[in-house]
Formats: structure tokens, C-alpha cells, sequence
């Protein structure tokens, strides 16, 4: 077995604790069985500064403006969750700041009829398949009509608990393949989710049926409080791709060209037959894990001003500027179209009102059994809400 | 049991036995729906570890009979990505002690996503799992966690106790539009045979099954115990005591109707669980005995169920299950209450 990949922007950390490669045998019956390496790929670096041959959809840099444009409205989007979260209008949210890379390079690859499994984390990638944000400001203020998205139907709801759905993905991808459709199951997770059987699973069980499915790990260092190289001794989190046996590669995800390429190369290899692939995006939490965490607690401020260093909106906009295709007046209108289009979807959200209270019974099954009816009517009736409300 | 061709391809009535009624039903299934698959460990080339799924390899191919890596919750959380997306499957773990791994999957997905995406997905999947005690088997093949899945929210959960039942019930368990745990009693897979009609008539999945009609005293069970509890209810015959036997076989929901109607008629109420006692779906069922139905009883509701242990490995696993003279005690002392 013969991985022929590339290479990492490996951790020194974890090259110091971990040797590798491992020392070469001497005993003449011993035989390789089994070698890899993973390829890591970037295009443009934090300077905005081209770094490698452009793949063929980015060669006009005017064309890459869509992908802008999806970035920021994903800014304005999290900067408002948030502000409405501080301000007591929203439940417990959880950032993307510093993703927007990774979820505009995974959503403008996909086609409308693949399945998108994903995260808390994924909103950017959500809104580019068509949610609405009024939808989204709906889930996190805690109200599951947030999750019967209007578009698109198929795509399966935020999951909470880590690593679940890339079970669910195999599951996906199965049901594709026996049906013999073109469709693929994206499924995303982060960091943290590499170390669960479920991931593991997933996985494994994707190589083994050679399922249309890519899975895409956003690598930002850290799963609350706890940092990448306590998660796993690998030296990358694509190369656990290579044990379920198929292609794990790297991208910079703060670099949405290697983001975007890695994910359409992966997406057409899936619809023509040629099985799963693990995408690594490395990139960066800048911010909270989530709006009730204080990330200042156990991370030093230098690595996240250094890690602003690297953000990836503000490295496509110096790309764009730089090839000409984007200017002052551009921005400032785009982000006046992005404010508005925020602004009356947090309207539109504050306007709705809370869902009745029978929805809790009425999608529980598809007929409501009869022995839960007289239930449902105690709860109608006795209005016992108002004791816990506020 | 021979690895010859399933019964049902020779006729349509046969007296089979439990597991071969939960293996023509899922040939039936198969057969009237495209959409049905079979995946789990061993259920393709082997045919099951208790034969259940013999013979629809052969019959309907590799890609809707697959055989999975081994990993339970690999296996149900499949299930669920497979349901949502419209197929309908039927997944087996091979013993209930093995499926507590999955109940995350169960819980947190399946139970949930009708409900999370207010009906616009669904997840009409079975998990079947072989339950209970009694068979010899060594450490984890002898659980009976019927309650632990009756709490879930969002689950049916069925357990038959005869070829006909098991036939019927898990029909109408794979045709259900919401996710359904289908508890198999393995003491039973072999026990007895039944005359199966295979006419691909499924049962209701929230009516209990009166067994035995009577005045003096209601008994109540499902699963395995059921067996024995008829074998009581013969005996108090002969001492002239009609008994009503229900077995509840839907355990979630339960058809309490029935059972209340029944000890109101009856005034007497035994049930009779090979579960441990805490939490179990006896004391499920004496609880609202007590709330709905205190006024009709002559005597306290008593419960026969395992104690509260882990099941004995074989050499005492015989001590653990309740036993006809446990059951006769307790309807003796139901009946000379005063």
C-alpha cells in the first residue's frame, strides 16, 4: 500500500514529541507495509501575495469576488449574533470568526442536491446553501422552526453532539451510491471531533463501501480550552484519512482558493466514483468557543494577535485590491448591502413570534400516538409555562 | 438450524418459529419495498448469529443485505444518515447488551430529528436486538434494557413474544414513519412454532394482545416471560381461577386502555418483567394503575421482575429470572388479599 501525497506544515511541537519517520529497520526481513505523506496547499499567503500556480477557477481574480462577498456577509452575520447576544435577544451562539475561509470554499463548491451535515460552526457554509439568517437567528435564540430550513429541504439540521454526523454522512453516502444518483454528503466538523469513534467510524466506514462523501475537519487549534496537540499525537489530522483508506490532504483554511480548489478536486472525485476524501482546513478560532466561554482563559493574547495575522478576509481583500478588481467604494457598499441584509433578518427574527406551544407534541411522531394525547392537553390547558417564563 | 432455503418460499402458512417469523417478515418487507435494507454485523453471508436474516442475501443482493464493519453505533448512526434520506432500514445488533453503545445515536438522532426539524426530516429506521436472559450465554448477552429504551422520547419500541406477533409487529415496525426499537426475545427464538400466514398483514404497534380471557386476576407481561405466565394462567385454571393474560408487546407507547379496562374488570393485577425492578415498565405500568385505576383494584398491584443485579452469568442465571412459582406467589397473594 503506497500513499503517494504530499506534505504538511508539520508542528514542531509534535515533531519534537513524536518521531517521525519512524527510524528505518535494519533486520532484512522487515518490508515497508505501508507509506503516506500528506500534502498541504496554499495559494496566496497572509500577504495576499500569490504563492503557487493559480488553479484554473481562480486565475481571474474577479471571480473570486463572489467568494469575498460571501465571506463578509458571514462577518456581519457572526459580529451581529453576537451583538444581539450580548444584548439579551439571543441564545448562547457560537462564532465563526476567523472560518470564513473554510465555509466559502466548502459552500461554493457544493451543488444544491448534496447533503450538507455539519456543526454549530458551519452557519457560513448554511447560508450559502440558502438558509436565511432570520432562520439561523431563530435557531440559536432556541426555536427548532431555525432548523425546518426553506431552503434547501434535504440538508440535515445543526448537530450538537461532536462527531455524530459523520456516522449520518456514511449513511448519506450509502443511500447515494445504492441509488446510483451524483450526489455527494458534506460533512464538517472540528478538531476536537478527530478524536471520537464516531469520526473514526465514519470514516472507516466511507473507505470501506468507497462512499461519495467529503469530510472536512476545520483544524483552529482549539476545542474549547483544550489545544490541538492535546487532541492527538498525529502529526496532521488528515492522515487518520490514510487508516480508513483513502486521501487525507491539508489546505491553509484561512486561504479560501486552497480551501475552494481542495473541496471541488474532492467533490468531483466523490461524484465520479472515486470515494471519500478528508480535507484539513488549518486555520484559527479568533474568537470564544462560544458566547458563554472566555477563551482569554487559557489561551495568551500574542497567539491571537498572531494568529490575526493570518485571517483570511482581510488577506482576500489585499489580494483583490492588489489585482484591481476590488476598491474602496466596492467594500464600503458591500458592506452596507451586507449590514441591511443582517439587520432586517435580526428584525424579521425579533418580529416572530414564539412558536405555539403544541409543537412540542406535534412533531414528535408522525401521528401523535393516542396514549401522549392526554398530555399534550394537560400541558394546553394548564398554561404552567408562565411559572417558568422570563 | 440448516442453512437451507427460508420456509416461506415453499409455502404460505407454516409453523415456524419466532425467528423464522422475524425472518419472513423482513423477506416480505424486502420484497413489497425496494426502499428496505438489512445492514448489521453477520447478517449478509451468515444469515444472522441467530439466523434471523437467512437467506435475503441470496435473495435481494449484497447492496440492500450488508454486512457492516464492526461497530454498533457505525451501524445505527448509518441508519439514521439512510433514513433521513428516504430509505427504510432495518439494522441488527446482535445482542441488546451490545446496543447500549448506541443509544446516543438512538437518543440524540434518531428520537430527535422529526421533532428538531419540526417534520421536515424524518428517520423511519428498526433496530432490532436479540433480549433477555436464559439462553446460556456468556457476560452482556442476557440484558434486558426494554425500559432504558422506553424512555426515550421520539422511539417505539416493540417486543413480541410469538412467531404470529413477531411476524406482524415487525411489519408494521418497518412500515412506521418514526424510528422503532424491536426487542427480540431470544429464549424464545426456538421455543415453540406458531401457524404464520404470510399475507403481509402488519399489526397495530400500539395495542396490547389479550391472550387469555378472565375475571379473577389480570397478568400482565411481554417478551419472554410471557411464555411462562401462560403456563400459570393454565395451572390457575385448573384451580378454577380464570386469569387474564395481556402480553403488552408495544412498549412504547402503551395501550393502557386495554390494561385498564382489564383489572377493572378484574380487580387483580400482577406483572411479570424479566427486567430488573427499578424504573422497569412494570413500574411504569403499576404507577398509573395506581394514578387512573385505584378505585377498581380489590388488592396492591404486585410487580415479578429480576432484582436489582447484574445478570448472573449462566450457572445462576436460572435463580434470576422469575419462575412460575414466583408468579403463582404473587397472584396467591394478590388473590387472598382481602
Amino acid at each position: 500500500m503506497d500513499f503517494a501525497i504530499t506534505r504538511i506544515n508539520s508542528d514542531p511541537e509534535v515533531n519534537r514529541r513524536v518521531q517521525y519517520p519512524p527510524p528505518s529497520r535494519t533486520n532484512a526481513a522487515v518490508t515497508v507495509a505501508a507509506r503516506f505523506e500528506i500534502h498541504y496547499s496554499q495559494f496566496v499567503d497572509p500577504h495576499g501575495k500569490v504563492v503557487a500556480a493559480l488553479p484554473a477557477f481562480a486565475k481571474d481574480p474577479a471571480a473570486l469576488i463572489p467568494l469575498y462577498k460571501a465571506m463578509v456577509l458571514m462577518r456581519t452575520y457572526d459580529a451581529k449574533a453576537i451583538a444581539l447576544q450580548r444584548t439579551g435577544q439571543l441564545g448562547t451562539y457560537a462564532s465563526m470568526l476567523g472560518k470564513e475561509a473554510v465555509e466559502a470554499g466548502v459552500g461554493a463548491a457544493m451543488a444544491k442536491d448534496d447533503v450538507f451535515l455539519c456543526t454549530y460552526r458551519e452557519n457560513g457554509v448554511q447560508i450559502m446553501r440558502g438558509l436565511t439568517v432570520r432562520e439561523l437567528f431563530l435557531y440559536w435564540s432556541g426555536d427548532e422552526r431555525g432548523s425546518d430550513f426553506s431552503v434547501p429541504r434535504h440538508d440535515f439540521p445543526i448537530c450538537i453532539t461532536i462527531g455524530s454526523q459523520c456516522l449520518h454522512a456514511a449513511g448519506v453516502g450509502y443511500a447515494i451510491k445504492l441509488r446510483k444518483q451524483r450526489r455527494v454528503a458534506v460533512c464538517m466538523f472540528g478538531d476536537g471531533a478527530t478524536s471520537k469513534g464516531d469520526f473514526y467510524e465514519g470514516i472507516n466506514a466511507a473507505g470501506t463501501w468507497r462512499l461519495p462523501v467529503v469530510f472536512v475537519v476545520t483544524n483552529n487549534q482549539w476545542a474549547i480550552s483544550v489545544p490541538r496537540k492535546t487532541q492527538t499525537a498525529a502529526q496532521t489530522l488528515a492522515q487518520k484519512a490514510v487508516a480508513a483508506g483513502f486521501e487525507g490532504l491539508q489546505v491553509d483554511g484561512n486561504d479560501v482558493i486552497a480551501v475552494h480548489h481542495a473541496t471541488r478536486e474532492a467533490l468531483a472525485k466523490a461524484r465520479s466514483g472515486g470515494g471519500p476524501t478528508l480535507i484539513e482546513a488549518v486555520t484559527y478560532r479568533l474568537g470564544d468557543h462560544t458566547t458563554a466561554d472566555d477563551a482569554s482563559r487559557y489561551r495568551p493574547a500574542e497567539e491571537v494577535a498572531e494568529a490575526w495575522r493570518r485571517e483570511p478576509v482581510l488577506r482576500l481583500r489585499n489580494y483583490l485590491s492588489e489585482t484591481k478588481v476590488w476598491n474602496k467604494a466596492q467594500e464600503e457598499e458591500l458592506l452596507r448591502q451586507c449590514n441591511e441584509q443582517v439587520q432586517a433578518a435580526a428584525q424579521a427574527y425579533l418580529d416572530t413570534p414564539a412558536p405555539p406551544v403544541e409543537q412540542m407534541f406535534d412533531h414528535m411522531y408522525a401521528t401523535l400516538p393516542a396514549a401522549y394525547a392526554a398530555q399534550r392537553a394537560a400541558i394546553l390547558a394548564a398554561d404552567h409555562g408562565a411559572d417558568h417564563a422570563g | 438450524m440448516p442453512r437451507s432455503a427460508p420456509r416461506y418460499s415453499l409455502q404460505t402458512m407454516a409453523q415456524i418459529t419466532l425467528v423464522e417469523a422475524v425472518n419472513l417478515a423482513l423477506a416480505r418487507a424486502m420484497a413489497d419495498d425496494s426502499e428496505v435494507i438489512v445492514l448489521g454485523q453477520d447478517v449478509g453471508r451468515d444469515g444472522g448469529v441467530f439466523r434471523a436474516t437467512l437467506g435475503l442475501l441470496e435473495k435481494f443482493g449484497p447492496e440492500r443485505v450488508i454486512d457492516t464493519p464492526l461497530a454498533e453505533n457505525l451501524i445505527v448512526g448509518m441508519s439514521i444518515g439512510m433514513a433521513v434520506e428516504g430509505l427504510k432500514p432495518v439494522c441488527e445488533i446482535q445482542f441488546a447488551g451490545f446496543a447500549y453503545t448506541t443509544i446516543d445515536q438512538i437518543l440524540n438522532h434518531a428520537g430527535r430529528m422529526r421533532h428538531r426539524t419540526r417534520s421536515r426530516l424524518s428517520c423511519p429506521l428498526v433496530l432490532r436486538t436479540p433480549c433477555g436472559a436464559g439462553i446460556h450465554a456468556p457476560e452482556h448477552h442476557s440484558e434486558s434494557p426494554d425500559a432504558m429504551f422506553a424512555h426515550i422520547p421520539g422511539i417505539r419500541v416493540v417486543y413480541p413474544s410469538s412467531p404470529k406477533r413477531a411476524y406482524g409487529l415487525l411489519l408494521a415496525a418497518i412500515r412506521d414513519p418514526d424510528p422503532v426499537v424491536f426487542l427480540e426475545p431470544t429464549r424464545l427464538y426456538r421455543l415453540f412454532k406458531e401457524d404464520v400466514n404470510d399475507n403481509g398483514e402488519a399489526l397495530a404497534l400500539d395495542t396490547c394482545f389479550t391472550l387469555r380471557e378472565g375475571t379473577d386476576i389480570t397478568l400482565i407481561t411481554w417478551g419472554a416471560m410471557v411464555y411462562e405466565t401462560l403456563q400459570v394462567a393454565d395451572e390457575l385454571s385448573g384451580q378454577g381461577i380464570a386469569a387474564e393474560v395481556i402480553d403488552v408487546a408495544t412498549l412504547k407507547p402503551i395501550d393502557f386502555d386495554t390494561i385498564l379496562a382489564s383489572v377493572a374488570k378484574t380487580g387483580r393485577c400482577v406483572l411479570v418483567t424479566e427486567a430488573p425492578r427499578h424504573c422497569s415498565i412494570a413500574s411504569e405500568i403499576a404507577a398509573t394503575l395506581a394514578e387512573q385505576g385505584l378505585l377498581t383494584l380489590l388488592a396492591p398491584v404486585q410487580r415479578v421482575t429480576a432484582p436489582d443485579v447484574v445478570v448472573p452469568l449462566p450457572r445462576l442465571e436460572h435463580h434470576y429470572l422469575p419462575g412460575r412459582r414466583q408468579i403463582l406467589a404473587a397472584v396467591k397473594k394478590t388473590l387472598e388479599f382481602a
